[in-house]
This record gives C-alpha cells, structure tokens and sequence, in this order.
C-alpha cells in the first residue's frame, strides 16, 4: 500500500481530481478550503496553477525546486561510453568521443555517474520549477509551479507534500492535475480521501471512469462532486448511480458563479448563497471522510 | 504532411471539441489523439472500420528475484524513485519504478532485472479513406510522453501521403504536451477567457515557442467574459499571435458532444464560429508556403 492514510485529530487530505481538464477541480477546491476555517490549499497542478490567482496570498515564502543532472570533468573522460550504453532514456549521446547531455530528458537517476569508470561524471543541482507558500485569510495557500520547458513536475509535487505532512491543519485540500498519469498518482498518494468532480458530458464521463480506476487501484476512498448541473438527464450522474459512487453534491450551473471563478473571484467569500453551497458540501465530505477513514482505516 | 496540433495549456477549453470540428470539415486523412491519459476525440468519431490493436511497452521496470536478494539495501538507497520496497527479500513498487536500471547495476547479488512492461494500448482504426491513431495509457504507467511519440508514428506510418494532420493534444505543459510538440508544423492554442485560462496560455505559449512552430489563438466561449476576451486578444497583439477566430459558448454544442458528434454536424452558432476558425487556421497552415 502507499503512502500513509492515517487521520489525526480532525485532520483530512482531500484530494480534488476529475480526468479531464476544466469541469472546476480548482473552483470546487478553492472554495471548500474557504469555507472550511483554517484550512491548507495544496495545489499541485504544477504545469498549470490557477488557485493562487483565486487567493491571491500574502506573506510568500518562495523555494526553489532542484533535481540532480550529470556534469561532465572531460579531463578525466576517456570516452568508453558505458554512461551513453547505460542511459535508458537516451538522455546522453557520444559527441566528439565525450557524453553530451540532453538535459530535459534526464530522469535524474544518476546511473551515468554510478557506472564511469574514471569517476568523469559529477551531479549539479538544476532548477526546474519553485514552491511558493502563503496565506489568504485563514487559509494556508500553498502553489507549486514547475518552469515552462520543464517535463516533469513530479519532484515539486513531493516537495508540496512533505510540506504538507508538517501543517496542523483543519483540512488539506489537494487540487490535482487533470489526466490520470503519474503525475495524478503522486498527487493523491498521501489523500485519505479523493473527491472525483464530473461535469455532465460525455467526455467528462468518460475521463471520470479513468480517475475511479486510478483510485480504486490506489484503495482511496472516494465521493463524486457533480459540477454544472443543468437539469435533465446527467450522464455523470447516471455513470455515478450505475457504479455506486457516492454523490456528496451538486454544483449547478450558474452563470454568476461562472462569471465570478472567470475573473479568479472565490465565489464562497464573494455571496452568501455559494457560502451556503459549499460548506454545506463540505460537511458532506467531512462526514464521507470521517466515516471511511474510522470504518476501514487500512483503505 | 503538414501537422497541425491543438493545444490550450488549461484543460476543458475545448481542444477535442475544435478538434473534431477541423477534422469533420476538412479532407484530413490523418487524425491522432495524443491525450494519453485522457483521450476522448474517439468519441466524437465516426469509426467505421475495425480498429488495430497493439500492447505499447514503455520503459522495462525492475524485478527483484527474491531467492537471491539479501536484502542489503543498496538498491533501496541508490534508487532516486522511492520504488524499492523493503522486507524479508525487497520488492519494487511497479508504479514509482522509471526503469533506469541503476537498481540492476548496484546490486551485488546479480538479483535484480529489467523486464518488459505493458505500459498502455495503441489502436489504430485505418480506413480506406481516413487514418485515426490514438492510445491509452495504462493506469499508473509513467512513460506518456513516449507513448504519444509513437501515436504521431503510428499515424504517419499509416498515411504517409496525406497533406494534412490534425492533432489533439494533451493539456498542460509537461512531458507529453513537449512530446506532441516535436514536428509539427503548427499550433492552434484553444483559449478561454477567464483569468485561470490566460494565466495557461501564457505558458502553453512560452513552452511551444521553444519548438519555433507556428502558433494561432481561437478563443472559445469568448461571450462568456467580453472583459478577458479583450485581455486574450491585447495578450495576442503583442505576442503578435494571429487570432483566427473567436467561438461563442452554446448548449448546442454540449448536445451535439453528448450525441457522439461534432459541432459542424449540426447547424448551430458555435459550429459556424468553428467554419470560420478553420479557414482561418488553414489559410496560415497552407497560405504562406
């Protein structure tokens, strides 16, 4: 099993994910973390994050993100090419005898440096990417943005959440990135409880059956959130009954909550009604969480 | 063959929606779906020939044979994924294994392999007169950046001769979107006009400049913030990124998608927008040259 599912006093890690892009993982996250008082917001949609322009947050403290990538001391190189033979991502090729390195395939695993015979290939930090932690109101807004270049954002998504472990917070709410590759399984490693949010298309039904996989095979317990409702027949809704997901809300769709998410406006702190909305769905979640997490705490 | 991608950066924009449309309208013989982990332009296809699968191997993955592990750690601690599990004889962690090998080259007892992994499927449905190329990462596989290279590979393969392309990408701007990227011709950047969008088209736009292709903006749902819309097309001026068209937000659409067809199937405001988006795109994809 992976990663760790125990809840301390009152604490839950609700992570956010959808399969598909836009059907408002950020709008549902953004608001529950507004009205659930004291609560962290994690986002680790690090190729593109939205929820720092929602909150805005103060007081930023700003690190940034390294992996190892190979140096080359081509005094001691004698071009044997057991690094280029060894590299399985075809990250070095021989060029005028010597390793040249192309950095953004390099999975930093450091088996170049492990396999030179002369000891030629040293490690040297490279930046790919910051985390940037702050506050806005009660809530600790914590954002992770990987460079724009950069292939992978998983070693800032593992910096997020070790962050995360040290907060004492009421909630943690972990704004996942769409799809459901790698990097949506490091994302909700550490969830005690995934709230898939589906939007009533076709597509959307079709990417929601893709993230239930993902977490019936990570045994997280998990809850649908139903996001622009029109009425009528909802697709999602039916793919929900049909597979026994529990439905802990709906999300209607409104055009003034449309307009205030399109100006990054927190709709929660912006009206009274969407107030009411959310945390009415977040004592849902809480009572979901509470119950999974006492009833079956090896999930 | 002239490639044409759609990206957007933020998900849900639109891409397989214009997508779709591009290919419903156009004499496109080669069309591929290079959402990996999410691919839905399958959906809005008519498929009418029996579809060509095949197991994609990503990367192989580690295997520890027990009898000889000793359990003396070293794998654990030079291995940079987290994916060797302790215990009486180790064990990988098949979802956090990147296949690098460095386990294997470290241990002393010759106890550990790289084998083969299935990491998704391939299908290819190719028609007499249209070749469609998608795939589907298997769930906890890491490798889609790989799997979309040989989903463009595929579809070159089996239609050497087309003239045009069209590609749905992936959101986002990692690994499989820098993936989808390489080659191609031309980018149509689906945004949408809300401050979360053009925050994403901003680095969708960095990211695909590196690749020197050509870009284009549409701008979907454009009716639904008039005052972002203006703020995508003042980014546009001084990206100096033409605008090829705007398309406005229509229930239509959502019901032409949940009918399994395209917007330009049915004669709606957003599919015409859509007509306009295409000549539009066309006419810088084949105009200049």
């Amino acid at each position: 099993m992976r990663g760790s599912t125990a809840v301390g006093a009152g604490n839950g890690k609700v992570a956010v994910l959808s399969g598909k892009g836009g059907t408002g993982k950020t709008l549902l996250s953004v608001n529950l973390a507004a009205v659930a008082g004291g609560a962290l917001y994690l986002d680790c949609d690090v190729e593109e994050p939205n929820g720092h322009l929602f909150f805005r947050p103060t007081d930023v403290r700003e690190e940034e993100i390294s992996v190892k990538i190979p140096t080359l001391d081509a005094s001691k190189c004698t071009g044997c090419r057991k690094c280029v033979d060894f590299c399985k991502f075809n990250a070095l090729a021989l060029i005028r005898n010597k390793p040249f390195l192309f950095e953004e395939v390099c999975h930093s695993c450091g088996g170049c440096a492990l396999v030179c015979p002369e000891k030629a290939l040293g490690e040297k930090d490279k930046v790919t990417g910051r985390v940037q932690r702050g506050v806005s109101g009660d809530v600790a807004v914590h954002t992770g943005t990987l460079n724009t270049g950069e292939a992978s954002g998983i070693p800032i998504i593992r910096n997020l959440l070790a962050g995360a472990a040290a907060e004492e917070k009421s909630f943690t709410f972990i704004d996942c990135p769409p799809g459901s590759a790698c990097i949506v399984m490091e994302s909700i490693k550490d969830a005690d409880y995934c709230l898939l949010v589906a939007e009533p298309t076709l597509f959307g039904v079709h990417n929601l059956n893709m993230v239930y996989e993902l977490v019936r095979i990570f045994h997280k317990p998990y809850g649908a959130v139903l996001n622009k409702c029109i009425g009528g027949e909802n697709p999602a809704e039916a793919f929900c009954l049909e597979h026994g997901i529990p439905i802990l809300g709906r999300i209607p769709f409104d055009s003034a909550l449309g307009s205030l998410s399109a100006d990054a406006k927190i709709a929660a702190r912006e009206d009274a009604g969407f107030h009411a909305l959310f945390s009415s769905l977040l004592e849902n979640v809480r009572e979901e969480v509470r119950r999974e997490t006492a009833s079956d705490p090896q999930r | 063959m002239k490639q044409l991608l759609i990206l957007s950066g933020k998900g849900g924009t639109g891409k397989t929606t214009i997508a779709g449309a591009f290919i419903a309208l156009s004499a496109a013989r080669a069309f591929a779906d290079c959402d990996v982990d999410a691919p839905n332009l399958h959906l809005v296809m008519r498929r009418t020939v029996e579809p060509k699968r095949s197991d994609y191997y990503g990367l192989p993955q580690a295997e520890i044979d027990p009898l000889r592990c000793r359990a003396c750690a070293l794998c654990q601690k030079q291995c940079r994924f987290g994916a060797i599990l302790p215990g009486p004889a180790y064990r990988v962690d098949p979802f956090a294994c990147e296949g690098c090998g460095v386990c294997e080259l470290v241990c002393p007892a010759g106890a550990i392999s790289l084998k083969p992994a299935v990491a998704g499927e391939l299908t290819l449905y190719a028609g007499p007169e249209r070749v469609f190329s998608t795939a589907r990462l298997k769930m906890g596989s890491g490798t889609s950046g790989m799997l979309v290279t040989e989903v463009k590979k595929q579809m070159k393969a089996a239609a050497p001769d087309t003239d045009l392309a069209v590609i749905d990408g992936s959101p986002g701007i990692g690994c499989p979107v820098i993936a989808s990227l390489a080659g191609v011709d031309m980018v149509l950047l689906v945004a949408e006009p809300s401050v979360s969008g053009i925050s994403d088209m901003e680095r969708i736009v960095k990211t695909a400049r590196n690749f020197q292709t050509r870009i284009a903006v549409c701008i979907n749902k454009y009716d639904t913030s008039p005052s972002n819309t203006e703020k995508i097309e003042a980014f546009c001026r001084r990206e100096e990124l033409p605008v090829v068209g705007k398309v406005p937000f229509d229930p239509a659409a959502v019901k032409a998608v949940n009918d399994g067809r395209t917007i330009v199937d049915v004669d709606c405001a957003s599919g015409r927008a859509a007509k306009k988006v295409y000549r539009g795109t066309m006419q810088i994809l084949f105009g200049q040259n």
